[in-house]
């Protein structure tokens, strides 16, 4: 260990953040997603009333249009969707479910993707070509056809969904992971950790797992976008989440049916949050590919 | 190269039989077939009686090896709710769905090469800048949300154009289109659009970025040097070079066309093998699920042998390197 320089010199979590507020759209991406993920986790909260407690709900106010007064005195401004429930509300608590349902699958693909890669990128030879050609295999379907082949012998369910989008994304992770645990595998610095003769474990997580990272972060970064989306489109489908705990596709299959006689918010306003909660994400992930990606550093 | 071709189809077929293990064990046996197709006032004799007529009391094994004896013989079962063999319904829905795929992706690749063209050759303009901000929304926005958008605005409020089934068809060699009729191609217009935005996003990103890395190309500047028309160096000389990776991705992305079809198709009620399987889901139609599953597998073990075959035809070096692993 060095003594510290006289001059202040930046961290790499400095660098890191002074690079990603340099873009303007990156740092409204990121209030964005940040007023997201608050809504989700304070749903009960702010929201005006649950709208699974039948209690709260009264089916005399069902699809009213935005802005209108409901039964109890207050305002729908989203207006009501077929039950009487209010949009905005139902909105709030739907996006609970689709951010969970994205996070928790991208986080558990990553764990197995990273296992897999790891073990493959040491084990060489004969078992990391067979996993390779398995990820190849797995790759070379769409991933929503491999997510409804599981779901339709599977059944509907928020767990099963999760199983089906971790099994449809843990091959991306292991491909990247492989490939940067082979490239840092050869450096002066992995080199160094063998000639001290350090133990495997402390060898492959101290030194190898942390600098492979940077492209994982990427990568989880835009999966939990396409997760929340391919989950989107199975709800939609009827195949995903099931009717009980409605995600935001699930709401939007709900308003379909009165989309044709012109009750167009039922469907429209969680499909605008959806868009929201993806484009926010995306513009996020854009600026951290950039900002960790080593050879646009100056 | 008689090798590769060899290797490539015997790996290909390894797929497909380990794809079908996947689903028979899947559907067959997680599920319990008989709960579905005997009436709830059977008593425990029927259920016996009908289990043995189904092959069920055999073990595991045998029991694939009848589905595969049938399977090889065209043969995967009767559809529940259609009373008809599964895969004579599978094959009459197949064509509505292939048209839809062609058309979307006819569209994706008119539309994409000119507007891509014209981002890579004026980056800075207005135009360009727009067309990308599009090309970005495409990418982000979830097909079925379009999809709905597209029905809003053209078929609610405009009430231009039908959102609704597939209209008039016409036989053209035998099998029904509706591409020949004014009418059929009303009905074609909306959901082709909503299944093309997205592959037309990706061949606007794949030609811009290919026109503007052409144009930095030594024969570029020679063609301008020796005085050719703008339109001569970008219509021959730039665009024949950018072709590759886009003939390419096209092979390549008719597959994942045919898959999200099933997402177009149900909203627009088009009368496809994507909305027969969704359709057959929600009513546990076990026979046409086992059989479009395996279907829809066959085509894309089919389409990932054809690129591949051709892209070793193309390109030496991926012989090579698969002959050594």
């Amino acid at each position: 260990m060095m003594a510290p320089a006289p001059t202040t010199i930046e961290t790499p979590w400095q660098r890191l953040r002074r690079d990603f507020l340099a873009s303007r759209l990156a740092v409204f991406g990121l209030i964005l997603l940040a007023l997201v993920i608050f809504v989700a986790l304070c749903a009960p909260l702010i929201s005006m009333q649950n709208p699974y407690d039948l209690k709260q709900v009264s089916i005399e106010d069902s699809r009213m249009a935005p802005g209108s007064t409901l039964s109890t005195g207050k305002i729908a401004l989203l207006g009501t969707d077929e039950q009487g429930r209010d949009l905005l509300s139902a909105i709030f608590y739907g996006l609970r479910i689709s951010l969970m349902v994205g996070v928790a699958s991208t986080f558990f693909a990553m764990l197995i993707g990273l296992s897999v890669g790891l073990f493959a990128a040491y084990a060489g030879g004969r078992t990391d070509s067979a996993i390779m050609r398995l990820v190849d295999i797995q790759l070379s379907f769409p991933a929503i056809l491999i997510a409804l082949i599981l779901l339709a012998v599977l059944g509907q369910g928020i767990d099963k969904t999760i199983f089906a989008l971790i099994t449809v994304q843990w091959a991306y992770y292991a491909r990247t992971v492989r490939g940067a645990a082979l490239a840092e595998r050869q450096k002066e610095y992995m080199e160094a950790a063998r000639v001290l003769a350090l133990p495997t474990s402390r060898m492959i997580f101290r030194h190898l797992l942390p600098n492979c990272l940077p492209p994982l972060i990427v990568i989880a970064t835009v999966q939990v976008a396409h997760a929340i989306a391919l989950e989107a489109t199975l709800s939609y489908l009827g195949i995903g989440v099931p009717v009980t705990e409605p995600s935001l596709g699930m709401l939007i299959r709900n308003g379909f049916e009165y989309m044709l006689s012109g009750k167009y918010w039922i469907s429209f306003y969680p499909g605008v949050a959806l868009l929201i909660t993806i484009v926010a994400i995306n513009l996020v992930a854009d600026q951290l590919r950039d900002v960790l990606n080593p050879r646009l550093q100056k | 190269m008689l090798v590769y071709i060899i290797r490539r189809v015997f790996q290909s077929a390894l797929v497909l039989f380990l794809m079908s293990l996947l689903v028979f064990v899947g559907v067959y046996a997680i599920g319990n077939p008989i709960d579905i197709l005997i009436s709830a006032q059977a008593d425990q004799k029927d259920i016996e009686a009908a289990t043995a007529a189904l092959g069920l009391d055999k073990p595991l094994w045998s029991q694939y090896l009848l589905f595969l004896k049938g399977a090889a013989s065209g043969d995967l079962g009767r559809s529940f709710a259609f009373n008809v063999p599964a895969i004579q319904l599978i094959f009459e829905r197949m064509p509505a769905t292939l048209e839809l795929a062609l058309v979307a992706m006819v569209m994706a690749v008119g539309l994409g090469i000119p507007l891509g063209l014209l981002a890579g050759l004026k980056p800075n303009s207005w135009v360009g800048k727009l067309i990308m901000t599009g090309s970005i929304l495409g990418f982000s926005l979830p097909t079925f949300w379009v999809g709905l958008l597209l029905i809003m605005v053209f078929a609610v409020q405009l009430g231009w154009l039908p959102s609704n089934g597939r209209g008039p068809t016409t036989n053209l060699f035998g099998v029904p289109v509706s591409f020949l009729t004014l009418e059929g191609l009303q009905f074609l217009l909306l959901p082709a659009l909503n299944l093309a935005l997205y592959k037309l996003s990706l061949i606007i990103r794949l030609t811009r970025a290919g026109t503007q890395e052409a144009l930095l190309q030594d024969y570029v500047k020679f063609a301008r040097a020796k005085g050719l028309s703008a339109t001569r160096v970008v219509g021959v000389h730039v665009l024949k070079n950018i072709m590759i990776p886009i003939v390419t991705v096209i092979g390549l992305e008719f597959g994942s066309v045919i898959a999200f079809a099933i997402v177009t198709e149900s909203i627009f009620a088009w009368p496809g093998m994507g909305k027969l399987i969704i359709d057959a889901i929600a009513v546990l139609d076990r026979p046409v699920i086992v059989a479009y599953l395996l279907v829809i597998v066959t085509i894309f073990i089919l389409i990932n042998l054809v690129v591949d075959l051709v892209y070793s035809l193309l390109d030496p070096r991926v012989r090579l390197s698969e002959a050594k692993g």
